[in-house]
């Protein structure tokens, strides 16, 4: 009950903060405290994720002068729940927006901060039990498969020959390849290999070096992912068989980016999967304490085809990813 | 710095102490790879494939040749990858901020070579400092160090990817793609560092004050070797190597990120123990850890060239091969 009236409050203050009239209401009611927990910025998406909450919070915290924010990045499982704990004993949170580093250890912890009456909003990686969280802010990983599949497709003659690189050996990466498989099934396009290269540069371009070795004509590499792609254009490169074969990544590095809008032969488009769904899941949840718009469900962020002609809009030449 | 260089006469005790046939495993082992590698598939014996495999070998290999005098002398160093990435990154940032100022050309490479080799020193210096002044276990010490390295260029990368100018990359990318009388030039590095690390392991006194610091570090006291500037030393000269593996490492991709140099320290202990080093300590040998580094590489290159199994077992294949090349050699000592 006590949480009703505090939101009739709330969002009053933001409406005569929007106005810019001078905000009486603020001093009577107290600040909404919203937790944010992400794993730290260890490799090139989590990097572009932080950045992307850092920025968010800063552009929030001026729009809302009611809303507060706690961030904490958590290197390890653990750590996380730690975070989690802490939000809630000391900094008394109204909600939680949180990006599990893992989902089973993850889905107790979070389920403990649902319970206390707080709000839940889970981003990229489900809970293992579902109808913890309030809202699901998550990426498409089914998607960014099909879409690159399709690409593969509509591009490539029947017999032509591609190779695979796949990430790290998870459910989101068994997720993209099944539904690249299921994408080119019929085109007559042949996988001549699929090996893992962890979504990382050196295993990536070490992979290539060696499908470079072993196959004489390659038409076509999907590196699914940013990263991997570069490692793999080195590879080629090392190679001297540039004209041979294109290449597709994935995620939406500004690197990328920028060849596909210099429309490159060698990255003809990137498939998005963007670190900045951070942004939608803080907006969203902030809409929540400001204002009576109904935010509870899920938000998928579609995974979509990155051209020459729209890749401005996948830009961001400041973050670091 | 008078005994590194100075040769002394090989020891009667060499000979006596080679366990034999034993000490072949590891030869063998590689033997037996390079032969199922060029059954599987008529690519890998291509001078291409080569040249990729012991290239990117070298890395690990340098440090994996330094690795062998920490361990031989009874320390351990677990920080290497990180302080690779760590020196990655300050090298690619030192460059790209004198560039302005010194323009694409040798010096700037040279330039940034020095800043390479001198950040190598100074953590290699750290790591030893404080394993020798402030007595620390050398496992805790380089756990340490490895978080505060890694974090580091984390940090100094903003969470994303520290990229050298393009121009500046295109001018030092030869000093891996490119090489003298067709062979790169980091297998001529790594083929240098090997020859020299076991000549100083073999027959210099700064070898043998390692293994006898390894074998009975009271017993070295008193025999009057300077035990704690010997360790110093060896973590020193370890800093140095991977200065030196960074240096071949930058121009191949030219970025620096958070995973890079990630497990390379496990790795190169790797190597280090399957080439017959003891882990323990006491006993040393140099061409044992090139032949270890060799195995490590032509596993990963035969697993990808012959798709033998599912990629998800690639670990497993590399675990047991691993376990294996070691009771090849210990085979027989451990039975007597």
């Amino acid at each position: 009950m006590e949480r009703r009236t505090f939101l009739t409050t709330a969002a009053i203050g933001a409406a005569t903060a929007a106005t810019g009239v001078s905000v009486p209401a603020l001093a009577q009611g107290k600040k909404a405290v919203i937790g944010v927990s992400i794993p730290s910025a260890t490799h090139g998406f989590m990097g572009g994720l932080n950045w992307h909450a850092q920025e968010t919070i800063k552009r929030l915290k001026t729009t809302y002068p009611n809303l507060e924010f706690v961030l904490a990045t958590a290197g390890a499982v653990g750590k996380q729940v730690n975070d989690i704990e802490d939000m809630v004993a000391t900094r008394n949170i109204d909600a939680l927006v949180v990006l599990p580093f893992e989902s089973e250890p993850l889905t107790s912890p979070v389920k403990a901060v649902k319970d206390a009456g707080k709000w839940v909003t889970v981003v990229d990686r489900g809970l293992s039990q579902p109808g913890i969280e309030d809202l699901y802010v998550a990426g498409d990983n089914t998607a960014f498969g099909r879409v690159s599949g399709e690409y593969f497709k509509a591009n490539l003659k029947p017999g032509a020959k591609i190779v695979v690189l796949r990430g790290i050996p998870t459910t989101l990466d068994n997720e993209r390849v099944d539904a690249f498989q299921a994408a080119i099934a019929g085109s007559g396009i042949e996988i001549l290999d699929m090996q893992h290269g962890n979504w990382n540069r050196d295993k990536a371009f070490q992979v290539m070096q060696d499908y470079l070795s072993k196959h004489k004509k390659i038409d076509a590499v999907w590196a699914a992912d940013d990263d991997m792609a570069i490692g793999v254009m080195e590879a080629i490169s090392q190679a001297g068989r540039q004209k041979e074969m294109w290449i597709v990544g994935g995620a939406g590095m500004k690197e990328i980016i920028k060849r596909v809008m210099d429309k490159d032969p060698q990255i003809p488009v990137d498939v998005s999967y963007t670190p900045a769904q951070i942004s939608t899941a803080l907006e969203v949840t902030a809409l929540r304490f400001v204002s009576n718009t109904p935010v509870y469900g899920r938000f998928i962020i579609g995974s979509t085809l990155i051209t020459a002609e729209n890749a401005a809009q996948f830009y961001f030449p400041d973050s670091p990813f | 710095m008078s005994d590194l260089t100075r040769s002394d006469a090989p020891r009667p005790s060499v000979a006596a102490r080679l366990p034999g046939l034993s000490a072949l495993g590891p030869l063998l082992a590689l033997i037996l790879l390079v032969a199922l590698g060029a059954t599987l598939n008529e690519n890998f014996l291509s001078a291409g494939n080569i040249t990729n495999v012991l290239a990117r070998s070298a890395f690990i290999g340098m440090i994996a040749v330094g690795m062998t005098f920490v361990i031989t002398s009874g320390g351990l160093d677990l920080s290497v990858g990180s302080m690779a990435a760590f020196i990655a990154g300050v090298m690619i940032l030192g460059m790209n901020a004198l560039l302005p100022s010194m323009g694409v050309g040798l010096p700037l490479v040279l330039a940034g070579m020095g800043i390479a080799l001198g950040v190598g020193l100074l953590a290699g210096l750290g790591n030893g400092l404080l394993v020798t002044k402030a007595r620390i276990e050398p496992f805790i010490v380089t756990l340490g160090t490895m978080g505060i390295f890694r974090s580091l260029v984390t940090w100094l990368a903003d969470g994303g990817t520290i990229s050298l100018d393009f121009g500046v990359r295109q001018f030092y990318r030869p000093v891996y793609y490119s090489g003298l009388f067709g062979i790169a030039w980091p297998i001529i590095v790594f083929a240098i560092v090997a020859v020299a690390g076991q000549i100083a392991m073999r027959h210099t006194r700064f070898g043998r004050y390692c293994e006898a610091i390894g074998s009975n570090d009271k017993v070295a006291l008193y025999s009057a070797v300077n035990v704690e500037r010997i360790r110093l030393m060896t973590y020193v000269l370890l800093g140095l190597l991977v200065g030196l593996a960074t240096i071949m490492y930058v121009p191949r991709l030219g970025s620096a990120s958070g995973s890079t140099g990630m497990l390379w320290e496990l790795e190169a202990i790797a190597a280090v123990i399957i080439g017959g080093t003891a882990l323990k300590g006491g006993y040393g040998r140099v061409w044992g850890t090139v032949i270890g580094v060799l195995i490590l590489s032509l596993i990963d290159n035969i697993l990808i060239l012959a798709d033998l199994v599912s990629p998800y077992l690639n670990g497993t294949i590399q675990g047991v091969i691993i376990v294996l090349a070691v009771v090849l050699q210990r085979g027989k000592s451990s039975s007597a």
